[in-house]
C-alpha cells in the first residue's frame, strides 16, 4: 500500500511507511464497515493530520462519494448510503453532532444509515452527551481509529494535540500522557520493544509507568520482532520551558514563526507566487504550500541557520542554470537523450528553486524589521543573562506601544526563566502594565502563566549553573557551517537537546548534578528482550563502540517540540562521531507563540445590557 | 503376527481392536440403559431405561451416570425433571438431556446443569415421538419429530434457533425412519414415508428422492450418515442395505442381509464400511458387497468415529476399523514396500544379524520413503510395543540419510507420546491420531480441563511447548475457577494459592476467575482476586459492581485512562446521592478530582465554583467569580461578582490581584459616566485604549485624571499620548506636549510617531531637536540621506556612516554612495 505522495517516509532509518500503512488499514477497516456509498463529516481538526495518511482517491477507492466539514449545519441533501461522523472526543464536537442529527430529523424518513467513528479513543462523556442529547440510537455503529502518531516526515510524528502541556500543568489532565503511552505501545508493536529508555519530567515518569501497566496488560504477548529502535528518551517540556520561548532563527523554524506551519503546509500570500506583469485585480487567497523532504532543496534548507539559506540557495541556482546549459553542449543524440531524461527533474529543482526563493524572500522581509532585531537582541541579553533582574525598556515599550501580548508575555517568561523568577516587585510591575494595558480580563492569563511555572517570582539560582554546565550559550558560533546544535538559535543551545546529547554521548551520569536542578525525576529503565531478539553487534566489546552502527533514538518531546529544535536533533545525527541517529515524536510541534496562546484563558464579554 | 485380527474386506482389511477392559464389568448390564456416547472418544452416560429393563415405571427418580470410555465413573446425578427421552452428547462434551416435551436440558460433563431451551410449543403440546443428535455446520444440532409428524430443529445447542422444517405431504403416520442429512451448508431432514423419500428444508421446500434402486422396497426403516456426512445408508424392511452418497445420487451397492428384523443399529465405520447390528451379531459391509461378520458375546452398543466405529460392551470397549493403508503396506504378508523392508531390516538389527545390512541394501534409495511410512505406521497403532518397534525401525532408517528432516519423526514421537497418555485408562479418551489431527491439541487440552486433569493437561502444554499464555494460562485460569467453587477452603488461603501460581503465568484474566467467585458470592475473594488483575479496564467495572468505589477510582486514576476514570466518577455520582459524601470520596484523588471539575467545567460552571468553594480554594474561586462576570448583562450584576472575587482573594490572601479587580470596579464605573456623558463605548476597554480614546477625543482632563488615579507610568502615558494626538493629526497638541516638561522619551520618539503618521514636516521639527548621537539615526528615518551622512561626517562616526551607506545601497542611489564613499576615506584620512 505504499501509496503514492508517502515515499518519503519510507527513506529513513526506521521505514514509518509501515506505520503509516498501519493507519490506513485500520481507517479503512474502520469505514468498511459499512457498506455502500459514504459521505464523511469531518471534524475540521483532523482534515489536516487525515490528509497525511489516507490522500482522497484512496477514501474514494472505499465509495466514499463526499466529505464535508462539521459546522452547526452540515448535512446536505446527499443521497448516500452512509453518513461517517470522523471527530475528536469533544463535548463541544458531540453538540454539533447532535444539532446536525435533529435538523436531519425534521427534513423527514430518509434510509441513511449513521456512523460515527471517534480519534483516537471513544469516550463514554460523549457517549453520555450523545445520549443527554437523545441522538445516540441514532447511529447504527459507534467505532474508534486509534491514529496517534501522524508520520510527517521520514524522522518525524506528531499527535497533533496542542493543549498537552496546559493539560498537564495546569488542569492537572494527563489524559494526553495515556495516549503517548499507547502510542509508543503502538510504535513498538510494528518496530520492536525500544530496550532502553529515559525520561526527566513528570510526565516521562507517567508515561514510563503506564507502559509498564500497559506491557503487563498484554500478558507475555508482545512482538516478536528484533528491536528497530535502541533507545526511547521521553522529556517533558517542562524540563526546558526556555527553549521553545525564543525564536527560531532555523529556515523552517522561521517560516512557522512568521506564517504558521501546520501539517507540513503553510498559507503564504499568493502575490508573491504569480508573475510580476500579471497582477490581479482582486485580492488573492493564500496559496498553500507543502513542506516536506519529498522537497530536495527543501530537505537542504529548512534546518540551516537562515543566514546560510541565501548562499544554498544561490548555489544551487547556478548549479541549475549550469545543468540546464548543458543541452548546448550536447552534440551527439546520446547526449542530447541523456540531457532529455534529466530534464523532468531539472524542471522540478527549478520550480522548486522558485518557490523556495520567494519564501526566503517572504521570511526575510519579517527578519528586516526592526521589531524582530529588537525583540531577538533582548531575548539573546536575557539568555545571557543579562538585564535580567531589571525591567526591561523594550518590553516596557511594546507594551506602550500595544504590541502583540503573545509576544510580550513570551520575553517576559524568558525573562523570568533566565533570572530564576523575577523579583516581587518587576513581576508585578509587568503584570500591573499588562493589565492596565491591554485589559483585566488577562489578569487570569497571568495566573496561568505562574501556575504552571512560566512566570514564576525568586527562586533558586540554577539558569546560570545550568548555562555553564550545559553550555547552553556559544559565543563563536558558526552559522554557514555549523559544528554546534547552537546554531539554530544563532548561539543558544537548546536545553532539551543537549539532554539528549550528553545521553548519547557520555551518558547522563556526567550531568547529574544538572539534571537534579532541572525540574522533575530522571527516569531510566530497561526492557528485557528475548535473547533470540536481540540485535547482533558486529563488535563484541562495547555498544558504543565507533565501529558498530548507528544506533536509532526515539526522543518523544511531551508538551510539544520546535523546529529548531527538530533541526539540532537532525544536525547531531548527521555528526560523524555521534553514532546516533534520532526519530523524533512529539505531541505537537509548536513555536513559542502557540504555546502562549494555549495558555491564555478565553474570556468573551457579553455585551452590557445599557439599562 | 501383526496381521492376525485383520478380516479381509474385499482389497481392504478391518480389524477390532481393544481399547480397554471395561470397568464397568460385572457392575452393570447395557441393555438396560439409554446409552449416549461422545465421538471422539468422549464420555458415556447412561440412565436407567425402563423400557428396556421391562419394570413397571416407578416414580423413583432415575440417575444419570456418566463415565469416561474405560467405564470409569465420573460423575452422577440424581434426575428430578421431566420425562428423558434421549441423551446425547454436543461437539464441547456437554450433556443434553431431552425430555418428551421437547426441553433440553444442559449438563456438563461434571453434571453440572448449565442452561436449558425448548423446542418450541408444539413440540411442548403434543410431545414429541422421535429426536436426532448431529453435527450441523455450526456446531451439534437437534431434531425432534412431535407426535403430529412435524420436525423442528435446531442447528447449535449454543445458540438455540428453533426452525420448523417444511411438511411431508400426506403423512399420516409416524415416518417408517428419518434422519438429518447436511447438504450445502444447510440441515435438511431426509424422511422415509414407507418406500418414498422426502428431502425437506425450514425454507418450506419439500422434494422428492428417487434415489437408484435395484431391489424392490416397500419401506426404509433404518438410516446412517456416516461421519463426515458425504454417506448414507439405509436399511429396507426387505433387508436390504443400500448404500450411496448422502445427495442419493450416486449408489455403490445394494447388499441383502436376509434380515427380516430392524437391526439394532445401523452405524458407518469411517466412510468405508457399514456396520448393521443385530442384538450379538453384527456385519460389516462394504461399499463392492463384500462382508465380515462379527459375534459378541453380549450386548453391544456403536459409536460412529471420523476412521473407525468404537464398539462399547459390558466387559470391552473395542475399535473397528479399516487397517490403515500404511500400515498395510508394512505388515501385509509378503509385502515388499520399502517401509516393510526396513521394518525387517530394524528387526534383524536388534538380533545382530547381518540381514539387516541386505534389506537395508534393497531399499537404499527408497529409504526416505521407508522412514516415511514407518513414522506414519506408528501413529496408527494403539499398543506403545508397536509403536516403539515402528519407530524404532524408522530411526534405525535415518541413520542411512543423511539430508533427512527430523521434524516428522519428532512430532511423531511426542504426539503418540501425548496420545499414550490421554488413552491411559484413568483419563480414558481413546483418541487415534487421525482423530488428533481432526480434533487438534488446543481442543484436546480443553477436554482435559472439561475433566479437571490440570496437571496432565499443564505437562502437555509444557511438553509440547506451546506459548504460555495459550496453553498454561488458560488451563491455571480454568483451575483457579473451578478452585473458587470448592466452597470448603479457607479464602485467604485461596487466594494465595491462586495468585502464586498465577501471578507469573502471562494473560491470565483475574477478573474472569473474580467474577466467578462473585457468581459464588465469594466477594471477599474476589476483591482479594481482582487485585491481581493487570488490566483496569476490566479490573473497574467489576469492583464498581462490587461497591469497590475507592478501590475502583484509584485503579482506574492509575491505569491513567481517563475514560475509566469518568465511568467511576459518574457511577459514584448516581450511587451516592449526598453530593457533599460525593466530594468528600474524589477529593482524595486529586487527578479524579480535576478531571471531574474538567467535566463540570464544561458541563456546569457553577457547581465548579462551589466545588471550589467547599474545598476552600479561594483562589480559583475567585478566578471563577471574574471569568463568569464577563459573562453578565447587567452593568450592577458584573460588578457584584467582581466584589466577590475581591473577598474570595482577599481570603487567598492574594493582595495583588484584589487590587486589580478593585481598580477594575472603578475603571468600570468611570466607563460607565463617560459612556452615559458622551454617547460613546467604553467598557470592556482596557485602562490604557480608555485614555487613548480620551485623547483622542480631546478630553485630556479625564485623561490626566485617570492617569493620576491609576499611577500610569509616565513613560507609557507620553507614549500613549504622543500616539494618539499623532494618530488623530492633532499635531499642535502633540508640539505643546513635547515641550509641557522634559519629556521621559527621546524626541526620536516623536520623529518616530509622526512618521507612523506619515507626516514627514512634523517629523523634522523633532530631528533637530534630537541628541546629537541620535541624529545620523532619525535623519535616516525621515529618509534624508544626504543630510544623515553630513551629520555622521560631522560626528565622526564611521559606524553611523556603515549605516547610511547601506540605506543608500538598498535604495539604489548611486551619487549618494559615491558621495558616503568619498566621506570615508576622508574621515580616514583625516584619523
Amino acid at each position: 500500500m505504499a501509496a503514492a505522495g508517502a515515499a518519503h517516509l519510507s527513506s529513513g532509518k526506521i521505514n514509518l511507511g509501515v506505520l503509516r500503512d498501519h493507519y490506513r488499514r485500520e481507517l479503512i477497516e474502520c469505514i468498511d464497515k459499512c457498506t455502500g456509498t459514504k459521505a464523511l463529516v469531518w471534524d475540521d481538526a483532523l482534515t489536516g493530520p487525515f490528509g497525511l495518511v489516507a490522500e482522497y482517491s484512496l477514501l474514494k477507492d472505499h465509495e466514499v462519494e463526499k466529505m464535508f466539514p462539521l459546522g452547526p449545519k452540515t448535512l446536505q441533501a446527499s443521497n448516500v448510503q452512509n453518513i461517517i461522523f470522523l471527530t475528536r472526543p469533544k463535548l463541544k464536537l458531540m453538540e454539533l453532532i447532535a444539532q446536525n442529527l435533529l435538523n436531519e430529523d425534521h427534513k423527514g424518513p430518509q434510509r441513511t444509515e449513521f456512523h460515527l467513528i471517534f480519534v483516537p479513543r471513544k469516550s463514554l462523556l460523549c457517549e453520555k452527551k450523545l445520549k443527554e442529547m437523545g441522538v445516540f440510537g441514532t447511529f447504527t455503529s459507534v467505532e474508534e481509529f486509534s491514529l496517534e502518531l501522524i508520520p510527517f516526515d521520514n524522522d518525524l510524528l506528531s499527535m497533533e494535540i496542542d493543549t498537552t502541556f496546559r493539560e498537564c500543568y495546569l488542569e492537572n489532565d494527563f489524559t494526553t500522557m495515556f495516549y503517548v503511552a499507547q502510542s509508543i505501545m503502538t510504535l513498538q508493536a510494528l518496530y520492536g520493544i525500544i530496550p532502553y529508555i529515559y525520561g526527566k519530567g513528570d510526565c516521562a515518569k507517567h508515561v514510563v509507568e503506564m507502559m509498564r501497566r500497559m506491557k503487563g496488560e498484554l500478558g507475555g504477548r508482545e512482538p516478536q520482532i528484533t528491536p528497530q529502535i535502541d533507545n526511547l528518551l521521553i522529556l517533558d517540556r517542562n524540563v526546558d520551558l526556555l527553549t521553545p520561548l525564543l525564536t527560531q532563527l532555523t529556515y523552517e523554524g522561521l517560516i512557522d514563526e512568521t506564517f504558521g506551519l501546520n501539517n507540513t503546509s503553510v498559507k503564504l500570500p499568493a502575490e508573491k507566487f504569480i508573475p510580476k506583469n500579471q497582477k490581479p485585480d482582486e485580492p488573492l487567497e493564500p496559496k498553500k504550500f507543502i513542506l516536506n523532504s519529498s522537497d530536495e532543496l527543501y530537505a537542504d534548507l529548512r534546518d540551516k541557520n537562515f543566514n546560510a539559506v541565501g548562499s544554498i540557495v544561490s548555489k544551487k541556482a547556478k548549479a541549475i542554470t549550469l545543468e540546464f546549459d548543458e543541452r548546448h553542449q550536447a552534440k551527439t543524440v546520446g547526449e542530447m537523450k541523456q540531457f532529455v531524461t534529466k530534464l523532468p527533474h531539472l524542471q522540478k529543482a527549478r520550480e522548486s528553486l522558485t518557490t523556495q526563493t520567494s519564501i526566503a524572500e517572504l521570511v526575510k522581509e519579517a527578519t528586516n524589521s526592526d521589531g524582530f532585531m529588537e525583540t531577538l537582541r533582548c531575548q539573546q541579553d536575557f539568555t545571557n543573562g543579562l538585564e535580567t533582574d531589571k525591567i526591561h525598556p523594550y518590553i516596557e515599550e511594546c507594551i506602550a506601544k500595544k504590541d502583540s501580548i503573545t509576544k510580550i508575555l513570551r520575553l517576559i517568561c524568558i525573562q523570568s526563566y533566565c533570572n530564576d523568577g523575577l523579583k516581587p516587585k518587576i513581576l508585578e510591575y509587568y503584570k500591573r502594565e499588562i493589565i492596565q494595558a491591554y485589559g483585566f480580563e488577562h489578569m487570569i492569563t497571568l495566573m496561568n502563566l505562574e501556575k504552571t511555572g512560566l512566570l514564576k517570582t525568586h527562586g533558586n539560582r540554577t539558569y546560570a549553573i545550568i548555562r555553564k554546565s550545559l553550555k547552553l550559550i556559544v559565543d563563536d558560533v558558526n552559522e554557514q557551517v555549523p559544528n554546534d546544535i547552537s546554531y539554530v538559535y544563532s548561539g543558544y543551545a537548546p536545553l532539551s537537546i543537549r539532554l539528549a546529547q550528553y545521553l548519547a554521548r557520555p551518558g547522563w551520569r556526567s550531568i547529574t548534578e544538572v539534571l537534579n536542578l532541572l525540574p522533575g525525576p530522571k527516569v531510566e529503565e530497561i526492557q528485557q528482550i528475548p535473547v533470540a531478539l536481540r540485535k547482533r553487534r558486529n563488535s563484541i566489546t562495547s555498544s558504543h563502540s565507533s565501529t558498530g552502527e548507528q544506533r536509532v533514538t526515539l526522543v518523544f518531546f511531551l508538551g510539544g517540540v520546535t523546529y529548531a529544535e527538530i533541526a539540532a536533533l537532525r544536525f547531531l545525527a548527521q555528526q560523524d562521531e555521534g553514532g546516533t541517529d534520532y526519530l523524533i515524536a512529539t505531541t505537537k510541534i509548536i513555536n513559542g507563540s502557540g504555546l502562549i496562546e494555549t495558555m491564555k484563558e478565553k474570556i468573551e464579554s457579553v455585551k452590557l445590557n445599557p439599562f | 503376527m501383526a496381521t492376525a485380527d485383520w478380516n479381509p474386506l474385499g482389497n481392504v482389511y478391518y480389524r477390532n481392536v481393544e481399547l480397554y477392559q471395561m470397568d464397568w464389568n460385572g457392575l452393570l448390564e447395557l441393555n438396560q440403559y439409554m446409552i449416549a456416547a461422545a465421538p471422539y472418544g468422549g464420555p458415556i452416560a447412561l440412565m436407567k431405561d425402563d423400557k428396556k429393563t421391562g419394570r413397571v415405571s416407578t416414580n423413583v427418580k432415575p440417575i444419570i451416570n456418566v463415565y469416561n470410555a474405560a467405564g470409569k465413573p465420573l460423575s452422577q446425578l440424581r434426575w428430578n425433571s421431566g420425562n428423558v427421552v434421549h441423551l446425547g452428547w454436543s461437539n464441547t462434551e456437554e450433556l443434553l438431556c431431552i425430555q418428551d416435551n421437547g426441553v433440553i436440558l444442559v449438563y456438563d460433563i461434571a453434571l453440572n446443569f448449565k442452561r436449558t431451551f425448548g423446542m418450541g410449543q408444539e413440540a411442548k403440546e403434543m410431545k414429541i415421538l422421535d429426536w436426532k443428535v448431529f453435527s450441523s455446520f455450526q456446531g451439534t444440532g437437534i431434531a425432534v419429530m412431535t407426535t403430529s409428524y412435524r420436525i423442528y430443529l435446531i442447528n447449535n445447542v449454543d445458540d438455540p434457533r428453533v426452525r420448523k422444517l417444511a411438511e411431508v405431504p400426506d403423512l399420516n403416520s409416524a415416518p417408517s425412519s428419518w434422519t438429518i442429512l447436511n447438504l450445502d451448508r444447510q440441515s435438511r431432514a431426509l424422511v422415509a414415508k414407507d418406500a418414498q423419500l422426502f428431502l425437506v428444508d425450514h425454507g418450506g421446500q419439500y422434494q422428492e428422492q428417487f434415489p437408484e434402486l435395484a431391489s424392490t422396497v416397500t419401506a426404509f426403516i433404518e438410516m446412517a450418515v456416516s461421519f463426515n456426512n458425504k454417506l448414507l445408508a439405509m436399511f429396507t424392511d426387505k433387508g436390504v442395505i443400500w448404500i450411496g452418497s448422502s445427495d442419493l445420487k450416486k449408489v455403490y451397492c445394494e447388499f441383502n442381509t436376509k434380515a427380516s428384523q430392524r437391526p439394532q443399529q445401523l452405524a458407518w465405520s469411517g466412510v468405508g464400511a457399514v456396520v448393521a447390528l443385530w442384538d450379538k451379531l453384527c456385519i460389516v459391509v462394504g461399499p463392492e458387497k463384500d462382508w465380515i461378520k462379527y459375534n459378541f458375546e453380549s450386548f453391544v452398543y456403536l459409536v460412529q468415529e471420523e476412521d473407525g466405529l468404537r464398539i462399547i460392551g459390558n466387559e470391552l470397549h473395542q475399535f473397528l476399523q479399516k487397517v490403515p493403508d500404511v500400515t498395510e503396506q508394512i505388515f501385509k504378508i509378503g509385502s515388499m514396500e520399502p517401509g516393510a523392508m526396513l521394518y525387517e531390516a530394524s528387526k534383524e538389527f536388534s538380533r545382530r544379524s547381518q540381514k539387516a545390512d541386505e534389506y537395508i541394501r534393497m531399499i537404499k534409495d527408497k529409504l526416505d520413503v521407508a522412514v516415511d511410512q514407518c513414522i506414519q505406521a506408528a501413529g496408527h497403532e494403539i499398543e506403545p510395543s508397536k509403536q516403539k518397534a515402528l519407530l524404532r525401525a524408522a530411526s534405525f532408517g535415518k541413520c542411512f540419510l543423511t539430508d533427512y528432516r527430523p521434524e516428522a519423526f519428532v512430532d511423531m514421537c511426542q504426539m503418540l507420546r501425548v496420545l499414550n497418555q490421554v488413552r491411559q485408562f484413568s483419563v480414558g479418551i481413546p483418541l487415534t491420531y487421525t482423530q488428533l489431527n481432526h480434533l487438534s491439541v488446543p481442543v484436546l487440552i480443553d477436554r482435559l480441563v472439561l475433566r479437571k486433569l490440570f496437571c496432565l493437561a499443564i505437562r502437555i502444554c509444557h511438553y509440547l511447548k506451546i506459548p504460555d499464555a495459550e496453553g498454561a494460562s488458560r488451563i491455571l485460569a480454568h483451575w483457579a475457577c473451578y478452585k473458587v467453587q470448592q466452597k470448603h477452603e479457607d479464602e485467604e488461603q485461596l487466594a494465595r494459592s491462586i495468585s502464586q501460581k498465577l501471578l507469573d503465568a502471562p494473560g491470565v484474566s483475574f477478573s474472569e476467575i473474580a467474577s466467578q467467585a462473585l457468581e459464588q458470592g465469594r466477594k471477599q475473594l474476589a476483591i482479594k482476586l481482582l487485585d491481581y488483575e493487570p488490566k483496569a479496564s476490566e479490573q473497574v467495572p467489576l469492583l464498581l459492581k462490587m461497591d469497590q468505589n475507592n478501590t475502583a477510582l484509584s485503579k482506574a486514576v492509575d491505569s491513567g485512562d481517563t475514560d475509566l476514570v469518568y465511568t467511576v466518577l459518574l457511577t459514584m455520582k448516581d450511587k451516592i446521592s449526598n453530593m457533599g459524601e460525593f466530594f468528600m470520596a474524589i477529593r482524595q484523588m486529586p487527578i479524579a478530582y480535576s478531571l471531574y471539575i474538567q467535566y463540570c467545567r464544561q458541563q456546569n460552571p457553577k457547581l465548579v465554583e462551589d466545588l471550589y468553594y467547599q474545598e476552600d480554594n479561594f483562589l480559583a474561586e475567585g478566578n471563577c467569580k471574574v471569568v463568569s462576570s464577563y459573562s453578565e448583562e447587567m452593568f450592577e450584576d458584573r460588578i457584584r461578582k467582581l466584589e466577590a472575587a475581591i473577598t474570595c482573594y482577599q481570603k487567598a490572601k492574594m493582595e495583588f490581584a484584589s487590587k486589580q479587580t478593585e481598580d477594575q470596579i472603578k475603571l468600570l464605573k468611570i466607563q460607565r459616566k463617560l459612556e452615559d456623558e458622551s454617547n460613546k463605548t467604553y467598557i470592556d476597554m482596557s485602562l490604557h485604549d480608555t485614555m487613548y480614546k480620551l485623547t483622542q477625543n480631546g478630553n485630556h482632563k479625564m485623561t490626566e485624571q485617570l492617569r493620576k488615579d491609576f499611577k500610569v507610568p509616565d513613560k507609557r502615558f507620553w507614549l500613549l499620548r504622543m500616539e494618539a494626538l499623532a494618530e488623530s493629526s492633532d499635531w499642535t497638541e502633540l508640539e505643546r506636549f513635547s515641550k509641557s516638561k522634559k519629556p521621559p522619551v527621546g524626541m526620536e520618539a516623536f520623529v518616530d510617531v509622526c512618521m507612523k503618521y506619515y507626516n514627514r514636516t512634523e517629523a523634522m521639527k523633532y530631528v533637530n531637536r534630537v541628541t546629537p548621537d541620535q541624529k545620523v539615526k532619525c535623519l535616516v528615518k525621515v529618509g534624508n540621506l544626504k543630510e544623515a551622512a553630513d551629520s555622521a561626517l560631522e560626528s565622526r562616526n564611521e559606524d553611523s556612516l556603515n549605516i547610511v551607506l547601506s540605506k543608500a545601497i538598498q535604495s539604489n542611489n548611486k551619487q549618494l554612495i559615491e558621495t558616503i564613499r568619498d566621506y570615508k576615506i576622508r574621515l580616514n584620512t583625516k584619523k
